[in-house]
């Protein structure tokens, strides 16, 4: 597939910011609508007004709503006793990406706009990206057998278009363009919110971990775990080095301890 | 008037519920997914890890100028093994029909593109091997040479056969898994080695080096159960807690102090030696599988904040 007439590539972000959602869903919709992603069943969690829990093969936005309370059970209107904000996750599409590197077909690959992109038909549903993604994005469908998640609207961008999620946004809480545009746009945000005395509000963008930046990011308020987001995430690949150089001193103790064993008990017999 | 007693009570059951997100958690729910992985898989790392040891014990006892029923055998383990891998990794494929897409590209960073390949050379070489072993009994063909080489590279991919599965599983995002990544390729090579030389036994070669592979094999076995025991922090909680907890115990119970002991006394006496390696099988066999295991309740309590406990089910579904 070639780029649309008129489109270069460039790597393109997306910036989520948390204190603009209002947690309509409309960008869970327009996602599935857009990909024809099927159903998930119908669950109440009980979870504030969150009945999807998580991202995953069939939901690729996926809506939280962080209910916190200074004390359980304190709330009401009081904004000293209870914030409830609304974010809307996606796939980070990490600078290393753990899926991309495990992937053994060669099916995850970098787009020509800094995204990370599951080709299925090339996706034979070994299940490796599954257990490497440190966010817990990328999933098997079960019918399917095939694992997916965020195509970052890969088709969409090709033709020039932003992703179905941030057109849907009725709020401009999801904002799409250029990565470092997006930088600069999360930064003054950040600065404005600071100024209005909202002093928790941070970027989630784990640049110094082994991620090495994502391609998503996320203005939320305090500590990031209370939005499922690792202060300081790894990827995978990072333990690799250690791991083969384990695998290589089991290698030489076999091998070695092997031809001993049997050198000594022959001259033995 | 409420009563602040009835309003605690009602504190205490939210708390309890999961109904409240405190500041370190997204209500508990999970961080990174669970393994999709089914059985093929733990059983595949047994498999093929014996597979790979007996082609390391089998080339070593050639060198050596063993006897030559050793020597066949761990060939025939070897093959056997390699042949059955294969057909394990392409079921628990979602697409198996799709399985050829593993050779479609090499690629270092990843152990699962390693081991399809370095399966792939295992099963060329140890069937060699194995073919120019039997050619070489019914015929004069001059094929001993050809077997002896074929068997040397099947010994070399063997080593890796043995010990990949261990970062195969230690680098990913998996909590107890990644914790242990230093120590899996050990740990399963241990393994490998202790499950090699045991069905060797029972096969009825009886010699002093497979029994002190074994003793070998049952110690380092013996340091990882206690290693898991002793050291490790919340990661390791699914390897001890639980009912993941319980089949990691019992296996290594069974692949490490059992064989242990029983192979000292097996220094001088067989029936001991024959209960060691059938401890050490199933013990080898029930590890990989608990490993597994370990790793899915790990991923599943991976959200979870400090202290928090663990949530049996969220919400209702409507039918």
């Amino acid at each position: 597939m070639q780029c649309g007439e008129g489109v270069t590539p460039r790597t393109t972000g997306f910036l989520t910011d948390s204190t603009l959602c209002i947690g309509c869903k409309a960008c869970e919709v327009a996602c599935k609508e857009w990909n024809e992603i099927p159903q998930d069943g119908y669950l109440w969690s009980g979870l504030s007004y969150d009945n999807t829990l998580a991202l995953g093969h069939s939901t690729w936005r996926h809506v939280k709503f962080v209910e916190r309370a200074t004390e359980i059970g304190r709330g009401g209107s009081d904004p000293a006793h209870l914030t409830w904000e609304f974010s809307s996750d996606v796939c980070k599409h990490c600078e290393n990406a753990g899926c991309l590197e495990a992937c053994p077909t060669g099916s995850i690959i970098r787009t020509e706009f800094g995204g990370v992109y599951v080709q299925p038909d090339v996706c034979n549903g070994c299940g490796y990206c599954v257990v490497t993604c440190p966010f817990g994005v990328i999933d098997r469908r079960p019918d399917d057998g095939r694992a997916f998640k965020c195509t970052f609207c890969y088709d969409r961008q090709k033709a020039g278009l932003e992703p179905a999620c941030a057109k849907a946004c009725p709020t401009g809480s999801i904002l799409f363009g250029d990565l470092e545009e997006m930088q600069r746009a999360a930064d003054r945000r950040i600065a404005q919110l600071h100024g209005a005395g909202m002093r928790d509000a941070t970027l989630y963008n784990p640049a110094d971990s082994s991620v090495g930046g994502i391609h998503a990011f996320f203005l939320v308020r305090g500590d990031p775990r209370a939005y499922n987001l690792p202060p300081k995430p790894d990827v995978p690949a990072a333990l690799l080095k250690s791991s083969w150089t384990a695998a290589a001193i089991g290698a030489a103790a076999l091998a070695l301890g092997s031809i001993v064993a049997f050198a000594v008990g022959r001259r033995r017999a | 008037m409420i009563d602040e007693r009835r309003l605690d009570e009602i504190r205490r059951q939210a708390e309890a519920r999961g109904m409240y997100a405190p500041q370190s958690s997204y209500y508990g729910l999970p961080l990174v997914k669970e393994p999709v992985w089914t059985w093929e898989i733990p059983a595949y790392f047994f498999v093929g890890g014996m597979a790979g040891a007996a082609a390391v014990v089998g080339e070593a006892a050639r060198l050596s100028g063993a006897d030559s029923d050793l020597v066949r055998d761990a060939r025939w383990i070897a093959a056997a093994g390699a042949t059955l891998s294969a057909p394990l990794l392409i079921a628990d494929l979602g697409r198996p029909e799709r399985f050829l897409n593993m050779l479609r590209v090499f690629k270092v960073q990843s152990p699962m593109s390693v081991g399809a390949w370095t399966l792939t050379a295992f099963s060329t070489f140890s069937a060699a091997a194995l073919f120019a072993q039997e050619i070489g009994k019914r015929t004069d063909l001059p094929v001993r040479i050809v077997g002896d080489a074929a068997a040397i590279l099947s010994a070399a991919t063997g080593l890796v056969m043995s010990t990949y599965t261990g970062v195969l599983v230690g680098a990913t995002s998996i909590p107890a898994w990644s914790k242990h990544a230093s120590m899996l390729p050990l740990h399963f090579g241990a393994s490998a080695l202790a499950s090699a030389v045991s069905f060797l036994e029972l096969l009825g070669h009886d010699e002093e080096a497979l029994n002190a592979l074994g003793f070998a094999a049952a110690a380092w076995e013996t340091w990882v159960g206690a290693s898991i025991e002793l050291r490790g922090g919340t990661e390791s909680r699914p390897l001890r807690n639980g009912a993941t907890g319980i089949t990691t115990r019992i296996g290594g119970f069974f692949s490490g102090p059992v064989p242990l002991l029983l192979r000292i006394a097996g220094f001088r006496s067989r029936r001991f030696r024959t209960a060691a390696a059938a401890s050490s099988l199933l013990g080898s066999l029930i590890t990989r599988f608990a490993w597994v295991e370990a790793g899915r309740s790990s991923a599943r309590n991976s959200g979870r904040g400090d202290g928090e406990r663990p949530r049996e089910t969220i919400g209702e579904r409507a039918p």
